[in-house]
């Protein structure tokens, strides 16, 4: 039940329901008249989608073209996958049977193209239309199997047009003009005489290696072993194109339908299955939320959705190329357990803005860039601090000339006697990327008595920017 | 003497040339440090774990002092820094540009951030079975549970076992047990009193534990340009003051305290 049209309808029913002559898009006052003991529910359309995405995932392992069409509508591109699983007819019978067998109350058809398999569908459950016949076993259904919009299907209704067939005899250019040519394209794909591709929901992945289980495997033996078999099969595969991973996804096929994917990324292109295996296996060791395999999985999939050309690494006996690889393998591990974002690595940037200057990428992104490191001149001490604060620190100064250094600060609470002090360096800030001016920044160097170094800022040139500036401590230095 | 020392060298030559240059390279890093070196019996032992402890507001000291050994550890191999996030946000994160300032390439670094001490020790463990490493430092504020004999005796076997040295930079902790071959505390030093402005990094360290030696008190001024740990080039008469342990150090670090006046150099 729904609010629609600011009455409350029934949006979707039982068999039960429809067989004592209630449907869908009655009032429920309505419907309450004729049932008084109707029980209704409130229609969650936020569960309804995340259910259908999980029943698309489980169709995952039949076809890797699955297409969503909200509310209830699953579309699969078995094409060239039936034979794998006995023929289109055991194929649809199995997956019918199966979703039965969960509760689900499921119609299904194959045909020559989506639009005609969602006409079957709807009006032929189980049918396998065979190849051409799409026309004639079209045409008798009503007109409601195009699932065009309820305005368009109104008017063929009012039209008399109650059929396919009697749609599919009018002229093209009279119903392009008159409905436009998305309807015609519809028709036309129901009838099967032209076809558009589904668009898959997910990616598909350029290689994939999978195992079946005829009986559900739940072991982390049998899993670990499972993915170093699939990562060869895949090796050989990219072997083949010399081509390396750079993502590799795992899906965990559950027996009772449910599906976890979990994805892994290297740094550099790798087809190496230990490595992956590795990958995985701390990627699996590190799940919040660990993988649970329930009843056990019945089918495991490997498949690479990046992967990229990889120089033909002869064994090499190069000390210097081994320990890179070596270095690569320990972050592509440290990033599958903490996430990519945790293992950084320093890349220097064209910016004097102290913060932005060394920036700190994941490693696993690291490249080769133009911009060096600033070069220190020879004989002078830290210029920049060690330590740099994430959010600069206001402190109370007390400077003896209004542009000189503070004498004395307050920093956390604990008080601070300047013994040296140099500068003012003046920074301004990049203009060009603040909307609103930032004050210049006149940043020195202290000592306090203890030997603490301390890299503060004055923010905004006295009186010319801000009436009375405030004071920042950005870093430490050694 | 000098014969000897020929000798060495000659020998060190054949062994070189020989292809056994890793038999070198397992010897003792010199830190630089005259008086040091020879309490470390010739520098910081490699494939061990060593232990800085940072005096309280003296962090980013013992930050550079622990990098510092790193580097000298290190030669051109990378280092593997993990630190907690806690320890970023209370002290500040390491910065590429103030490495570049010690002398020390930012492009030599791997940061690793933890959420937990945990994590930091796995990320340990993991990173001392990769040989291709010159050194980790492990930054941890506070004692976390953890950090106990097991763990230090772990990472001691890990270090040892592919030759990567370990640091364990300690903030605002107090002194565990360990299996550790050195351990250090680290305080600021104030810039030597005849420079106007001030000059190197320096360093208070004491030498509070030293496995196969004798313990010290010094101060040490890291050369930016040279790479290496130095005794103050301004002399040394303007370091003596006298160091107040920190709170809540208790009667172990008193112990502590009166061993290193026992062997305070100065």
């Amino acid at each position: 039940m729904a609010k629609e049209k600011n009455a409350l309808r029934l949006s979707a029913l039982d068999r039960k329901a429809t067989a004592l002559g209630l449907s869908v898009g009655q009032p429920l006052a309505n419907a309450r008249a004729m049932l008084p003991e109707l029980k209704v529910m409130a229609a969650n359309d936020g569960a309804d989608h995340k259910l259908l995405e999980r029943i698309a995932d489980w169709c995952d392992r039949f076809t890797p073209f699955v297409a969503l069409e909200p509310p209830r509508v699953l579309l699969l591109d078995v094409t060239g996958a039936a034979h794998l699983f006995g023929g289109e007819r055991a194929l649809l019978a199995s997956i019918l049977a199966t979703l039965r067998k969960q509760g689900f109350a499921v119609r299904g058809a194959l045909a020559g193209t989506a639009m005609a398999a969602r006409a079957c569908a709807r009006y032929r459950d189980g049918m396998v239309v065979a190849p051409g016949a799409e026309m004639e076993t079209t045409a008798p259904l009503p007109i409601e199997a195009l699932f065009l919009d309820p305005v368009t299907t109104h008017a063929f209704r009012r039209a008399g047009l109650k059929t396919v067939g009697q749609v599919a005899h009018r002229g093209r250019r009279e119903l392009t003009a008159r409905f436009g040519s998305a309807m015609v394209f519809t028709l036309e794909t129901a009838l099967g005489k032209t076809e558009k591709p589904i668009s898959p929901r997910n990616p598909v992945p350029a290689y994939s290696a999978e195992r079946n289980f005829p009986e559900p495997v739940a072991t982390e033996e049998i899993i670990r072993t499972t993915l170093v078999s699939l990562a060869e099969t895949l090796a050989e595969a990219l072997e083949k194109r010399g081509e390396g991973v750079r993502r590799l996804e795992a899906a965990f096929f559950r027996a009772d339908g449910a599906v976890t994917r979990i994805a892994v990324e290297t740094g550099s292109p790798t087809r190496e299955p230990a490595i992956i295996e590795r990958l995985f296996r701390e990627k699996l060791d590190a799940l919040a939320d660990p993988l649970d395999p329930g009843f056990g999985f019945d089918l495991i999939r490997l498949s690479a959705s990046r992967t990229q050309m990889c120089e033909t690494a002869l064994a090499d006996f190069n000390a210097d190329l081994n320990a890179e690889r070596e270095i690569r393998f320990l972050v592509d591990r440290l990033s599958a357990r903490f996430g990519a974002h945790r293992v950084l690595a320093f890349q220097p940037n064209d910016t004097h803005i102290p913060e932005a200057a060394g920036l700190a990428i994941p490693a696993q992104e690291l490249r080769q860039t133009k911009s060096t490191w600033e070069v220190r001149r020879k004989e002078e001490a830290p210029r920049r601090p060690l330590r740099l604060l994430a959010k600069p620190e206001e402190i109370e100064a007390i400077a003896t000339v209004p542009a000189g250094p503070p004498r004395r600060f307050h920093w956390r609470r604990v008080q601070h006697d300047v013994v040296r002090a140099e500068g003012p360096e003046r920074i301004a800030m990049e203009w060009w990327r603040h909307l609103v001016p930032q004050p210049t920044r006149d940043y020195f160097r202290v000592e306090d008595t203890n030997g603490h170094r301390f890299w503060l800022y004055r923010d905004g040139i006295y009186v010319r920017e801000v009436g009375i500036p405030r004071w920042y401590l950005h870093g430490t230095f050694a | 003497m000098a014969g000897t020392a020929e000798k060495l060298a000659s020998l060190r030559a054949t062994l070189a040339t020989a292809g056994l240059e890793t038999l070198v390279a397992n010897a003792r890093v010199p830190l630089g440090h005259a008086s040091a070196d020879t309490a470390l019996k010739g520098g910081l032992e490699r494939g061990a774990l060593h232990e800085v402890y940072a005096a309280t507001n003296s962090e980013t000291a013992a930050t550079a002092f622990a990098a510092g050994m790193a580097a000298r550890v290190s030669g051109k191999k990378k280092i593997l820094w993990i630190r907690q996030d806690f320890s970023a946000l209370e002290f500040g994160e390491i910065s590429a540009t103030g490495l570049v300032d010690l002398g020390i390439d930012p492009s030599q670094i791997l940061l690793v951030c933890t959420a937990h001490a945990d994590d930091a020790i796995k990320a340990a463990s993991d990173a001392l079975t990769c040989a291709a490493l010159g050194a980790i430092v492990i930054e941890i504020p506070g004692s976390p549970k953890i950090l106990d004999l097991v763990t230090s005796r772990r990472l001691t076997l890990a270090c040892a076992q592919k030759n990567v040295t370990a640091f364990l930079l300690r903030f605002s902790a107090r002194p565990e047990a360990s299996t550790a071959e050195t351990r250090w505390r680290v305080h600021a030093a104030a810039s030597l009193k005849d420079e106007e402005n001030w000059g190197q990094p320096i360093f208070e360290t004491e030498l509070v534990r030293n496995r196969h030696g004798r313990t010290g008190h010094w101060v040490m001024e890291w050369n930016c340009d040279e790479g290496l740990f130095r005794e103050p080039s301004g002399g040394k008469a303007a370091h003596h003051r006298a160091v107040v342990s920190a709170p809540g150090d208790g009667p172990a670090a008193a112990a502590l305290e009166g061993a290193r006046a026992a062997h305070a150099v100065g």
